[in-house]
C-alpha cells in the first residue's frame, strides 16, 4: 500500500495536479510516526511512509494547508475523512482547493499493546491479512492486529470514507456489530456517586498538555477559549483540582454534536484517559433524542444541536432522562 | 470605574411585605462601584423616579439599578427616567425582587437575603454595561388577519377603515365563521345573518382588504413591522376569478352523499359547494374527498354545467409570499368532540344533539327550513333537556377547567325562541350557576325564567338513557328541592364547552406567540395589554385569547386594529439596540450562527487580516445586520469560539453575574 501511495503522490505532485502532500513520515523510531507535509517526489521517495503505526488523522492540517496556493493532497483514512468533511462543511476546509485521497484501512497499531504483549526493541512493522509483524532487535515477532489495535480501531464504525476524489485500495464496509457505546451504557449505568468517582479518577491524570485539544479536528478555532485573555477564564486559576478537570468536560461540550468520533483525543493522550467516552456519551445522547445522526456523513444535514424542529424532544424529556 | 445608584421599590407592601427594604439598600450600598443607595415607596411614581433623576444629576452616575417589579412591567419606565435625567437609558438595570422573591417566599429573611443577591447580580452586570444607541427599521405599511370570523372581518375592516391595506386568511371556503351558523343572537335575538353578512360583503368589497378563502398560513419569518408571511393556497378545482357564484354546478354534481360541513352534518350536500348561500367570496369548492372524477377521473359534470369554464380539476396547492407589519390573530374556537362524555348519550342517539346543532336545526337555511324538528323521526320534539357545562368547569380530566362563558346566555336564548315558537313546549335547562354578567344579559335570562316558563333546575344531570320509544329519559338532581328528577324527553341539548380552533398550536409556534395550557393565546398583560400578544407586532382578536360572546369579540376585535393602527401609523420603529455582534478576531467562519438565527440576520464575507510578518490572510467571517437582528441570542450559544456576544447581555456580563449571586 505504502509503495502504491508513493506513487501515486509523486505522480500528482509532478504532473501539477497538486503542489503540496500531506501524508506521514516516521520518526526517531517506527512507532512515533508524525503528519508531514511533502511538497517534491523526492521528498516523498525519503520520508513517506504509511504502516500499522499511521493512526494520526491528517484532516486538520488542511485548515493551514489548503489556504496556501495551489490544491493540497491529503490521505485520509475512512475514519479522517468523516472529520475532513465535517471541516468543509463548517467553511474551515475549501474543498475545492483539497485533492482527498481515500486509503483502505483494516485498522492501526497501539504501540503500548505490543509491548503489553512482552515485544521489545520495535525496528520495523508489517501487516498482511489481519497479522502484524513486528521487527525487533530480538528477531520477528507475530501478532494478530486485532489484539493491539487502537482503541478507536478496535471500536471502529465504519471502513468506508465519507468523501474522497480518489480511491486507493479497496473500499470497506460499515461495521455492523461494532459496540461503541458499550461502555458508555456502563458508565450510565453506575449511580452518580460511582461515576464521579471514575472521572475523578480518569481526570485527575491530566497534565493538561492540551494534547486532545491540539489533535482533535473538531478544535480549530483561530483563539480557543482556553487561550482567550478576555474569555474571563483563562486567567483565572482553578479553584480546585475538579475545577481544572472541567477543561474536558468544557471541550466535549464545545465540539458536540460536531464530534465525528474519530477518536484522536485518546490516542494521543500521554496519560491514558479515555477522553473518547465523554464525546461517546454526547453522540449516544444525541442518536437518542434526535434520531441517529453522523457528524461529517454528508455536507447537507443540519447538526441536531443548531436546528430546532417542532418534532423536537421537549427540554422536560432531556431533562428527565438527566435525572436518572 | 462605574458610578452606581441603587433604588429599592417597596411596591406599596408587595415588596416590603417580605422584603426588609431598608436592609437591602443598606446592604448594597458597600457593592463596588454603588454610591448611592435609598429605598421608596413606589419607584414608578412621580415621586419615586423624581428620586432617581435628581440622583443621577446630583451624584453623576453612570449607571443605574433599580430593585423593584419584572423587567417586563416597568424596565420601559425606569429607561425613560434615566434618559431624562441625560443618562444612556441602557445604563439601567432592574433586579426582581417582587417576582422572584416577595411574591414567591414568605421568610422575610430569607427573602431579605435572596433581594440582596439579585441586587448584588444587578450591579454586578451594569458595571460592565455599556451605552447604547438603538437604531431604526421600516414598518411594511400591511396587516395581516388570520382568522375570517366575525372577530377577524371586524379587525380587518376596522384596519381598513383607517386607511391601512389588510389582508384575511381564511381556512374554510368562506369568511365568516361561528356566527354564521349561529340563528339568533342574544341578548337582541336579531338574526345573527342579518348583522353579521353585510360586513362580510363590505370586507369583499373594501378595496383595502384582500381575502384569502381556503388558505392557511404555512410560514412566518422576521419581527415585528417586517414580518414575511408564507399563505398556503389550498387547491378547491376552481377558478376563483371565473367563477361567478351561479350554483349550477352544486345542482347537477351527482355525488350527494357528503355531510354537510356547515349543517354539522345533519344534512348532506354536493361534492362540489358553496358552504351557505351567502359566502364571501361566493365560490364553489370540490371537496376531494368525495369528488369522483378527483378520486377515479370518471365524472366531470361540474365542468360540462359550468357556463364560466371555472373548474379546473387539476388546480395545485399554491404559494403566496407577502410582507406585513403585524399580524393579528383571530383563529377562534370549535366546540370540543363529546366522545368522552357516554353519560349524556350524544352517540347514542341522533336526538341528543349540541347548542351549536340546535341552532341549525332553528335556522331557516339549515336542514329543516328552520322548524325544530328531532333529528331522528323528524317530529315536534314536546319535552327539551338542556344540559349546561358540558366540559365546561370540569375538573375530571374530560373537559376543561374553565368556563366557556357563552353557554348560560345562548342556552337562555334557544329556550326562549322555543317557547315562544313552540308553547307547547316544556322546556328544562339543568345548571350549575347560571352566569349572565353583561349589559342586558341578567335581564334576559330573567325574561326566559319569568316570562317564558322555561324550568330552571338548579343541579347537574347524571345520565340520558335512550328509550325503546324514543323517548330520552334523563336523570338529574335538583339541588334546590334537594330531590332526584326524571324527565321523559324528546330532545336533549348539551351546551358543549368551547376549546381554541386546533390550528392555534402551530401558529403559535410559527409566530413565537406564547399560549396557556388550554392553548389560549397569552396577552401581554392580562389587565393592561388585553389584545396584545406578549411577542411584539402580533394581536389577539376574539376567543383565540379565551372565552367570549360577540359584543365583547367585536370590542376586543377593535381594540386589535387600534393597536394595529398605532403601529402601521409609524414609519420607522426604534430598534432594539441590544443586537448581536461577531468578534471578527475570534469568528472561525463556521456558520453555525448563520444557521440558528430565525431573522436571518448574519451573513458571511471573505475578508482581509493581518497575518504574521507582513502576510494577508483571507478569512471567512460573520457579520450581523443590527436592524434585522432581534437580540435573541441563539447565535451566541450556538457559536463554538465565542466569536458571537450580545450587547447588553454579553458572555462577560452574565458571567459577572453568576459570580456575584455565588459570592
Amino acid at each position: 500500500m505504502q509503495e502504491i501511495m508513493k506513487k501515486r503522490a509523486s505522480e500528482l505532485l509532478l504532473d501539477g495536479t497538486v503542489s503540496r502532500v500531506i501524508g506521514w513520515k516516521a520518526g526517531d523510531f517506527v512507532y512515533d510516526i508524525t503528519p508531514a507535509v511533502f511538497e517534491s517526489a523526492e521528498e516523498i521517495e525519503k520520508d513517506f511512509v504509511y504502516t500499522a503505526f499511521c493512526g494520526a488523522n491528517l484532516s486538520k492540517y488542511l485548515v493551514k494547508e489548503s489556504k496556501k496556493p495551489g490544491k493540497t493532497l491529503v490521505f485520509l483514512k475512512p475514519c479522517d475523512s468523516y472529520s475532513f468533511a465535517q471541516l468543509v462543511k463548517e467553511h474551515r476546509v475549501n474543498r475545492d482547493s483539497v485533492y482527498a485521497v481515500a486509503v483502505e484501512c483494516r485498522g492501526k497499531a497501539d504501540v503500548d499493546k505490543i509491548r503489553d504483549c512482552g515485544v521489545k526493541g520495535i525496528c520495523g512493522i508489517s501487516e498482511e491479512n489481519g497479522t502484524l509483524t513486528v521487527d525487533t532487535v530480538y528477531g520477528d515477532k507475530t501478532l494478530p492486529l486485532s489484539e493491539v489495535m487502537l482503541e478507536k480501531c478496535a471500536s471502529c464504525k465504519t471502513r468506508k470514507h465519507a468523501v474522497y476524489d480518489e480511491l486507493l485500495g479497496e473500499e470497506g464496509e460499515e461495521v455492523a456489530d461494532c459496540d461503541r457505546f458499550g461502555k458508555v451504557r456502563e458508565l450510565e449505568s453506575m449511580t452518580p456517586e460511582e461515576r464521579y468517582e471514575f472521572w475523578r479518577g480518569e481526570l485527575s491524570r491530566c497534565i493538561r498538555c492540551n494534547a486532545c485539544r491540539n489533535v482533535c479536528p473538531a478544535c480549530t478555532c483561530e483563539k480557543c477559549v482556553f487561550d482567550n485573555d478576555n474569555s474571563g477564564i483563562a486567567q483565572k486559576a482553578a479553584a480546585d483540582s475538579f475545577e481544572e478537570n472541567m477543561f474536558h468536560i468544557i471541550r466535549a461540550f464545545h465540539v458536540a454534536g460536531r464530534c465525528t468520533d474519530c477518536g484522536e483525543c485518546t490516542r494521543v493522550c500521554p496519560q491514558k484517559i479515555p477522553l473518547h467516552l465523554l464525546n461517546r456519551k454526547f453522540i449516544k445522547d444525541i442518536n437518542e433524542l434526535y434520531g441517529d445522526y453522523q457528524a461529517g456523513a454528508d455536507p447537507d444535514t443540519r447538526p441536531p444541536l443548531t436546528d430546532f424542529r417542532t418534532t423536537d424532544a421537549e427540554p422536560s424529556i432531556v431533562y428527565r432522562r438527566g435525572e436518572k | 470605574m462605574q458610578r452606581i445608584g441603587v433604588f429599592v421599590c417597596h411596591c406599596g407592601t408587595n415588596i416590603a411585605g417580605t422584603v426588609d427594604v431598608k436592609a437591602v439598600a443598606e446592604a448594597l450600598k458597600s457593592e463596588p462601584g454603588v454610591v448611592f443607595s435609598t429605598e421608596y415607596q413606589y419607584m414608578c411614581s412621580e415621586a419615586g423616579q423624581n428620586i432617581i433623576k435628581n440622583a443621577i444629576r446630583e451624584h453623576q452616575l453612570t449607571g443605574v439599578v433599580i430593585c423593584s417589579c419584572s423587567p417586563r412591567m416597568h424596565e420601559a419606565t425606569f429607561r425613560k427616567t434615566a434618559s431624562a435625567a441625560g443618562l444612556n437609558p441602557y445604563m439601567v438595570e432592574i433586579a426582581n425582587i417582587r417576582e422572584q422573591v416577595s411574591w414567591i417566599h414568605k421568610d422575610m429573611k430569607a427573602g431579605t437575603e435572596k433581594a440582596i443577591i439579585l441586587g448584588r447580580a444587578a450591579i454586578a452586570k451594569v458595571s460592565l454595561n455599556a451605552p447604547l444607541i438603538p437604531g431604526e427599521s421600516p414598518v411594511v405599511k400591511r396587516a395581516l388577519v388570520i382568522g375570517g370570523g366575525i372577530a377577524g372581518i371586524q379587525t380587518a375592516l376596522d384596519i381598513a377603515d383607517a386607511g391601512f391595506e389588510v389582508d384575511i386568511v381564511e381556512k374554510e371556503p368562506t369568511i365568516g365563521g361561528k356566527m354564521t351558523q349561529l340563528d339568533k343572537t342574544f341578548p337582541t335575538l336579531d338574526c345573527a345573518a342579518c348583522i353579521l353578512t353585510p360586513k362580510m360583503v363590505d370586507c369583499a368589497q373594501n378595496e383595502k382588504i384582500r381575502i384569502y378563502s381556503y388558505s392557511e398560513v404555512s410560514e412566518v419569518k422576521g419581527f415585528v413591522g417586517n414580518f414575511t408571511v408564507t399563505i398556503k393556497k389550498k387547491a378547491r378545482y376552481v377558478d376563483e376569478l371565473k367563477c361567478t357564484g351561479c350554483g349550477e354546478c352544486t345542482e347537477k354534481c351527482p355525488q350527494k352523499k357528503v355531510p354537510n360541513a356547515f349543517n354539522l352534518g345533519l344534512d348532506n350536500r354536493r361534492a362540489i359547494y358553496i358552504p351557505f348561500a351567502q359566502a364571501v367570496p361566493k365560490v364553489a369548492t370540490i371537496d376531494a374527498d368525495y369528488c369522483n372524477m378527483l378520486k377515479n377521473g370518471k365524472c366531470g359534470v361540474c365542468a360540462k354545467v359550468c357556463g364560466a369554464g371555472a373548474i379546473d380539476y387539476k388546480q395545485k396547492d399554491s404559494f403566496i409570499e407577502e410582507r406585513y407589519g403585524a399580524i393579528v390573530v383571530a383563529t377562534g374556537f370549535n366546540p370540543i368532540k363529546l366522545d368522552a362524555y357516554e353519560e349524556y348519550g350524544y352517540k347514542q342517539s341522533k336526538d341528543v344533539i349540541t347548542s351549536l346543532e340546535l341552532e341549525r336545526l332553528m335556522n331557516a337555511a339549515g336542514p329543516n327550513g328552520g322548524t325544530l324538528l328531532r333529528p331522528s323521526d323528524k317530529t315536534h320534539p314536546h319535552t327539551i333537556v338542556f344540559v349546561q357545562c358540558v366540559g365546561s368547569r370540569c375538573d375530571d380530566g374530560k373537559g376543561k377547567s374553565y368556563c366557556s362563558k357563552i353557554c348560560c346566555m345562548y342556552t337562555a336564548k334557544h329556550a326562549m325562541l322555543i317557547r315562544e315558537k313552540y308553547p307547547d313546549t316544556e322546556v328544562y335547562v339543568f345548571y350549575i350557576d347560571v352566569r349572565t354578567p353583561g349589559k342586558n344579559f341578567d335581564e334576559f335570562y330573567r325574561r326566559a325564567v319569568e316570562e317564558y316558563g322555561v324550568h330552571y333546575i338548579k343541579g347537574m344531570v347524571g345520565k340520558v338513557a335512550p328509550q325503546p320509544d324514543g323517548k330520552l329519559l334523563v336523570q338529574g338532581s335538583d339541588l334546590l328541592a334537594d330531590e332526584q328528577l326524571r324527565v321523559e324527553a324528546d330532545l336533549v341539548v348539551l351546551a358543549a364547552a368551547i376549546e381554541p380552533d386546533k390550528t392555534a398550536r402551530s401558529l403559535g409556534t410559527m409566530l413565537t406567540a406564547s399560549m396557556d395550557t388550554n392553548d389560549f393565546f397569552t396577552e401581554a398583560h392580562p389587565k393592561l395589554r388585553p389584545v396584545e400578544s406578549p411577542t411584539a407586532g402580533i394581536f389577539l382578536s376574539g376567543v383565540c385569547q379565551g372565552p367570549k360572546d360577540i359584543p365583547e369579540t367585536v370590542s376586543q376585535a377593535g381594540a386589535a386594529a387600534s393597536k394595529v393602527i398605532g403601529l402601521l401609523a409609524k414609519d420607522k420603529l426604534t430598534c432594539n439596540p441590544c443586537v448581536a455582534h461577531s468578534d471578527e478576531m475570534l469568528c472561525n467562519g463556521c456558520s453555525a450562527c448563520e444557521k440558528v438565527c430565525p431573522y436571518g440576520a448574519i451573513t458571511y464575507s471573505d475578508k482581509e487580516f493581518r497575518g504574521p510578518n507582513r502576510t494577508t490572510l483571507i478569512r471567512r467571517v460573520a457579520s450581523v445586520n443590527d436592524a434585522v437582528c432581534q437580540g435573541c441570542g441563539a447565535c451566541t450559544v450556538a457559536c463554538p469560539s465565542g466569536a458571537m456576544d450580545l450587547k447588553g447581555f454579553s458572555n462577560s456580563q452574565i458571567m459577572a453575574e453568576v459570580d456575584a449571586i455565588c459570592k
